[in-house]
């Protein structure tokens, strides 16, 4: 290259994929380029053309078009286009037309395919299959995130401490003093069943069970410890290990390795490695004496949730976090309702929906929420009560930061506030006699989990939801037709995002036309596949196992949602530390070359889903 | 031939007489290197502009005289209205014949250190001709090159040079007639068009190269002339309509 072309590579260097090149390599290409101007509406490629270029826009903007005429892309300043072709033959696969007056830099196609061979970086920037690189952009995110990859075994420091079940107190409280261990293991069995593990006791036990009630130092451990025993695996994560306890609201898991205990992690292991988490956030909620305490601890919520994306923990591990947390203020709340209200005259079980129940919660979200009660419920006598219950939780919550659901969809609605035999009703009703409207206010219904009481009632609801659904074809077809109701945009283009019919936008909300579209369709799959998952990624984990979606759909599907919903939640966290209100509206120009880049490759394998979903449902688009 | 050399407006020779003028040249020429530039010419004036193989070129120099300052860098580019090829462009650095004055035009970019090593121009026309054969040389004002080259070669070869250009600015000139604002015009804010080749450039979309060199400019101007011959004029135009 002549030193005089500085200005050229200095352009390509500030690009990608350029930007990752060597010097060397930037030179040849600078010194290598030929140059073209078109008139805005010239077309700059043809279809079937034979293109032996790599277009580089220098300045203006160009249109790429799909054979069948559909936009596919708008491209400024600094983007190539023809990579595809000539990867694929050099003929033109999209044609181009300048849609500015424009300047293009032409990189010719040996130089191109030297780039192509000698640099990783070129190579996975221009590469066909547009879902690989989204792939790689996820891969990469999870690598940097220790708790992901860390696994349980990793936080086992010592051998277990064990003792037989038939110890006596006092004789294991010593054990646990000598060995400086704040819980212990209790064993049974001979032979083969030897080592078996039992049970557990902690120091919270002894306190709690036994100090508090004097009971004698000879009282055997089997009377006090804990015998439905949450155990984990080795090999599972460190932030499973983090799930179940926050799930389960203990403090010390045992691992187990072939009904063998191998080892306890305890909270302090995982606050050790996590440095400050979510659990602090739940184990304060669940200390709260009342509602203004709950309220001050909503603040923290928000520094949690800033932490943990600080940390690169990734959209699973956040949205279970931030949903067990929304679980513990509900669970929390009724405990303190029915202190204030005295016991329930009937069980009941407290529903979460939506997003809580699919552990895909945020900062920004209001409650969803419904009460199945129990089949001996008798409105005029019990109603009052449960009326009181859920407008006491309702307005906890609202305190709290989860405001009310536009939609109605609370508890403190009597259509949502019924007996087991009526929410079979209606669940029957939505599926057997499906229709289009009711369906649309009732998708929310599809994503529950029990959140406190008789959770038997929720499992219920969801067995009946597994087995009839599946069968129920026009059922599915009505789904998938809501499901795509909502879009994602084609891409950006400057600071503009780019809808399909070539309109632009200043801003979009990043959970109407990503995250929720995709959990819609994931939905629909799921249940028809039987799942009775509730979370996306369990959900998709479930779909794999048939042959539903065609091969690597389930993957692909796995890496947008990820990435939609940790652009959101960065979204989020990045508002909140500026001092603003977050909220799920992005501007293009917030977004990173990165995030943009791959975002568009988000909303291309959505948008492929969608159009998989709408021919697998036979479900036309409504419009 | 020096005596046909003009300022900046009026025609240099009757567009349609180049073919007949530069054969003449030809015969007229006596350095073999000058005799092969003007037989290498064959462009008829009816060519369309889409055919035409030109040159962009821009020259540096001391300040603005032929007769009293000199040429620092030479840039070229070959380029086609379809394609400006920087593989081919070149670029040179050569030894003023008169001191550079302290006030004279900054040369950007190039040392004392750069020029006191630079070749004479004289030692690089093997290269420049054959460089400028059988192409239209493409410039952003033709006060500077054709003239700086003609009394360049007079000097040393005692014969002079001559060739027909494309004009970039006097293209603007052209489509700008009323570029200067009368003072009633001025006094409503109407500001007068500059047709120099940053402002010219903006017009037509094209982009801000920072950086000043003959080269860049070269191609700065190459990339002018593609923009205004698909804007105003079209590929079909003769190029006796546009070389002066």
């Amino acid at each position: 290259m002549q030193a005089e072309l500085i200005d050229i590579r200095n352009h390509l260097q500030q690009h990608a994929p350029f930007n990752g090149l060597p010097d060397e390599a930037l030179d040849r290409v600078a010194g290598s380029i030929e140059i073209a101007y078109f008139r805005a509406g010239e077309k700059i490629l043809e279809l079937g053309q034979t293109n032996t270029d790599l277009h580089y826009i220098r300045s203006g903007a160009a249109e790429l078009y799909r054979r069948s005429g559909e936009l596919y892309n708008r491209l400024g300043e600094g983007e190539i286009f023809g990579q595809i072709g000539l990867l694929m033959g050099r003929q033109v696969r999209f044609p181009a037309t300048a849609l500015e007056d424009t300047l293009v830099y032409l990189i010719p196609y040996p130089v191109f395919q030297d780039l192509f061979d000698n640099h990783d970086v070129f190579a996975d920037f221009v590469e066909v299959e547009d879902k690989s690189r989204l792939r790689q952009a996820v891969t990469r995110a999870d690598q940097t995130n220790d708790s992901m990859t860390a696994k349980v075994s990793r936080l086992i420091s010592r051998q277990p401490v064990t003792a037989p079940s038939t110890v006596r107190l006092q004789e294991a409280a010593r054990i646990m003093t000598d060995n400086r261990v704040s819980s212990l293991l209790l064993v049974e069995g001979s032979g083969d069943d030897e080592g078996n593990l039992v049970g557990i006791i902690t120091d919270r036990d002894l306190r709690t069970r036994a100090v508090a009630d004097a009971l004698p130092s000879e009282t055997p451990v089997a009377d006090i410890m804990s015998p439905d025993l949450i155990t984990i695996r080795p090999d599972a994560l460190v932030f499973e290990a983090m799930l179940q306890m926050l799930h389960n609201n203990v403090h010390h898991l045992p691992v187990i390795e072939k009904g063998k205990p191998r080892g306890v992690v305890a909270l302090s292991d995982i606050v050790k490695y996590e440095s400050q988490n979510s659990l602090y956030v739940v184990s304060n909620i669940h200390r709260q004496p009342d509602v203004k305490g709950l309220k001050a601890i909503s603040e923290e919520v928000r520094n949690s949730f800033i932490r943990m994306v600080s940390e690169d923990a990734n959209s699973h591990m956040i949205g279970s976090a931030m949903a067990g947390i929304g679980r513990s203020f509900t669970q929390r709340l009724l405990e303190l309702g029915e202190e204030k209200l005295g016991p329930p005259p009937v069980p009941y079980c407290f529903l979460a929906l939506g997003s809580m129940a699919r552990d895909e919660q945020l900062i920004v979200t209001d409650q969803d929420n419904a009460m199945v009660l129990d089949d001996s419920f008798n409105p005029a006598e019990h109603d009052e009560y449960f009326l009181a219950l859920a407008k006491f939780v309702s307005d906890g919550l609202a305190e709290c930061g989860y405001t009310y659901c536009s939609g109605d969809i609370m508890a403190t609605n009597p259509k949502w506030r019924q007996p087991l035999k009526v929410w079979k009703e209606y669940f029957t009703d939505w599926i057997d006699n499906p229709k289009a409207e009711a369906l649309l206010n009732s998708n929310i219904f599809f994503d529950l989990d029990g959140v406190y009481g008789e959770e038997r009632y929720a499992e219920a609801l969801k067995e009946l939801i597994a087995e009839k659904a599946q069968n129920s074809q026009r059922f599915l077809a009505l789904l998938a037709r809501n499901a795509l109701n909502r879009t994602p945009p084609l891409g950006f283009f400057r600071q503009f995002v780019m809808e399909e019919d070539g309109k632009q936008q200043k801003t979009f909300n990043l959970k109407r036309r990503g995250t929720a579209p995709v959990s819609d369709l994931i939905r629909v799959h799921a249940l028809a596949c039987g799942s009775r998952a509730q979370n996306s990624f369990d959900r998709l984990q479930d779909i794999g196992k048939t042959r539903l979606l065609p091969e690597d759909g389930v993957g692909n599907l796995r890496d947008a949602m990820e990435f939609i919903a940790i652009v959101r939640i960065r979204h989020q966290a990045l508002a909140m530390e500026d001092g603003r209100e977050p909220d799920n509206n992005v501007r293009p120009e917030d977004l990173s070359p990165f995030e943009r880049s791959h975002l568009k490759d988000a909303f291309q394998v959505v948008s492929q889903a969608q159009k998989f979903l709408r021919y697998r449902y036979n479900a036309q688009i409504p419009r | 031939m020096s005596t046909r050399r003009e300022a900046s407006g009026g025609a240099h020779l009757p567009s349609g007489d180049w073919p007949e003028h530069m054969s003449s040249l030809a015969e007229e020429a006596s350095d073999a290197r000058l005799k092969a530039f003007y037989e290498a010419f064959c462009m008829k004036p009816d060519t369309p502009m889409e055919e035409v193989p030109m040159v962009a070129m821009d020259f540096e120099t001391t300040g603005l005289e032929p007769d009293q300052h000199s040429i620092v860098s030479i840039g070229l580019v070959p380029f086609t209205l379809n394609r400006i090829r920087l593989a081919e462009a070149r670029h040179w650095v050569v030894r003023p014949q008169l001191p550079l004055h302290q006030t004279s035009v900054t040369i950007h970019g190039i040392t004392h250190t750069d020029i006191e090593e630079a070749p004479d121009l004289g030692d690089i026309l093997d290269e420049l001709l054959p460089a400028l054969a059988g192409r239209i040389p493409v410039v952003h004002y033709r006060a500077i090159e054709r003239p700086f080259l003609d009394v360049a070669l007079q000097w040393r070869l005692k014969e002079g040079i001559d060739f027909p250009v494309i004009d970039t600015m006097a293209i603007e000139a052209h489509l700008h007639p009323d570029r200067n604002p009368t003072r009633w015009q001025r006094l409503w804010g109407k500001k007068p068009v500059s047709i120099r080749l940053a402002d010219s450039r903006l017009r037509y979309n094209l982009p801000h190269y920072p950086g000043h060199n003959a080269l860049i400019d070269a191609i700065g101007t190459a990339e002018l002339l593609q923009a205004q011959v698909r804007h105003h004029f079209g590929p079909d135009t003769p190029v006796r309509d546009l070389w002066l």
